[in-house]
């Protein structure tokens, strides 16, 4: 049996993880109004713009739908302006996250377009050597609960990605790349085969 | 994904950016795949035309992907005449001031040097745009010498080509802008797409010859005829001014919309704004598109595009 895997596909790259995943194995859904979340073993949150997203998910009733969905054991994992709906605090005053992750984070860290980069990281769990990471004016998570794991950092320590449970959050872009580890990492999680913390 | 299977086609943009993308040491800042990654989070979403910081913040508050900043929408440079230019630096820094999502500008076709600026004002995004007056008859702006991500307009396939050849990392249809009349925005997303299409059953002894007739680089026409889509993200722009020009434009194929003067221009914006953004992510859902379409109030007058006279229909600048 394939794992039922979502992608929120309000705003953002959501195709792009989907031909990922779909390459992987799994049985992909778009997901754009929050009775699709019903019987989904794990949800992507894409990157895209954090505030049309945030204001999106609002709009079309998501939050308590995605609360319910963690708590009954589905796996979410957010690549950029997902981290940024899954953080529990912003540092901005804006938009309002949904708190599904013990973690304050802050939009933009790295800057403007023009600051935008890429490089290799480290993550935790995942081998066979540094993943390419691509950072588009990227968050960085700034302080986070107990519980929760930064599975990867930059080489000044700033940390990138981070995993508590069957949740992750990323702030840079895997669905970029040719490289699929963190989709097969995502998976894991998604089928509830959790490396220890 | 650099090599293909039959040896013979690379992808053209894996090998432009290669030296930069393979193993790197340190970050790198402005390579291809950080400009065209932010054109592909603006998937899905639509891109507005403000022209001061008030706007951007309703653009914002509404849910646009990205402000265009601008001085006058196009359907006020259409009728004001005379010469086009880049936007003051004061009104472009008060919108990068007022707003969190990113904010594109217009250069000249060719003013690279307007280009220049934007880039030096910290812009996300350049817009080397038919909108305004060319500055140049026979040359588009090399846009690999940026670390600022280009968009550029379309009318068919050659040229959407010829301008991620020369290094744009997003195309979008130009359609007739500041008209309000979506038919122009049609038929470039048809033309293009169906271009595509076609070339996907091209032979490919056949393919250098679809190249020269397209006047489009031949590594570019190999790897659309190969993976059946642009290697940017593709948006429609020009004449859209309502939530169902907008839906219409997503079913077609396009991956989002720009609005111009049709938000502004129109009686009720920020509700307008709202509507459009709505149908743009629903966009395959007629029930929702139905329910964000009432009470808009008046939309942008407009003007039929086949009215025009050939000396004033902006897409026929740029080659």
């Amino acid at each position: 049996m394939p794992l039922d895997i979502g992608v929120l596909a309000l705003q953002g790259d959501f195709q792009e993880h989907r031909a990922v995943l779909e390459s992987l194995g799994a049985a992909v859904i778009e997901v754009r109004l929050p009775h699709q979340l019903e019987g989904l073993d794990g949800l992507v949150i894409p990157g895209g713009e954090s505030t049309t997203i945030v204001k999106l998910v609002h709009r079309w009733g998501f939050p308590d739908a995605l609360r319910r969905f963690k708590e009954e054991g589905g796996a979410v994992w957010g690549t950029c302006a997902g981290m940024i709906v899954m953080a529990s605090e912003l540092l901005e005053p804006d938009p309002k996250p949904l708190s599904l992750m013990d973690i304050k984070v802050s939009r933009n860290w790295f800057g403007r377009q023009v600051d935008s980069f890429e490089t290799d990281i480290l993550v935790k769990g995942v081998s066979g050597g540094p993943v390419h990471a691509v950072f588009i004016r990227a968050p960085s998570v700034r302080e986070h609960g107990e519980g929760v794991e930064t599975i990867a950092t930059l080489r000044d320590g700033t940390p990138v990605a981070v995993r508590s449970g069957k949740l992750m959050a990323t702030a840079f872009h895997p669905e970029l790349t040719p490289d699929t580890r963190i989709h097969e990492l995502f998976l894991r999680l998604s089928a509830g085969n959790l490396p220890s913390v | 994904m650099a090599t293909s299977t039959n040896g013979t086609a690379t992808s053209y943009i894996e090998r432009v950016r290669e030296p930069r993308w393979l193993n790197s040491e340190d970050a790198e800042v402005g390579s291809y795949a950080v400009k065209s990654g932010l054109a592909q989070m603006l998937k899905g979403g639509v891109i507005m035309d403000v022209v001061n910081d008030e706007q951007a913040k309703i653009a914002e508050d509404a849910g646009a992907v990205a402000v265009m900043a601008l001085e006058r929408v196009p359907a006020d440079i259409r009728s004001d005449g005379g010469v086009a230019r880049m936007s003051d630096p004061n009104m472009i820094e008060a919108i990068l001031k007022a707003v969190t999502i990113p904010v594109m500008a217009k250069s000249r076709i060719g003013h690279f040097v307007e280009a220049q600026v934007l880039q030096a004002l910290g812009v996300d995004f350049c817009d080397e745009s038919e909108v305004l007056t060319p500055a140049d008859h026979e040359f588009h702006s090399n846009k690999w010498a940026f670390k600022m991500p280009f968009v550029c307009g379309c009318t068919n396939l050659g040229e959407a080509l010829r301008r991620i050849g020369e290094g744009a990392s997003m195309i979008r249809t130009k359609g007739e802008a500041g008209t309000g009349d979506v038919v122009e925005a049609v038929t470039h997303a048809r033309s293009v797409l169906g271009e595509i299409k076609r070339l996907q059953h091209v032979p490919e002894m056949e393919l250098m010859t679809a190249a020269k007739n397209m006047g489009a680089p031949y590594d570019l026409v190999l790897e659309v005829a190969r993976t059946g889509k642009l290697p940017v993200v593709n948006f429609a722009a020009g004449g859209i001014a309502t939530p169902a020009d907008a839906a219409l434009m997503m079913q077609i194929g396009v991956d989002g919309v720009f609005v111009g003067s049709g938000i502004f221009k129109s009686g009720n914006p920020a509700q307008r704004a709202d509507a459009i953004v709505q149908a743009t992510t629903h966009f395959d859902n007629p029930d929702i598109i139905a329910n964000v379409s009432r009470d808009l109030g008046e939309a942008m007058v407009g003007i039929s595009s086949n009215e025009l006279p050939e000396s004033e229909q902006l897409a026929k600048r740029g080659w």
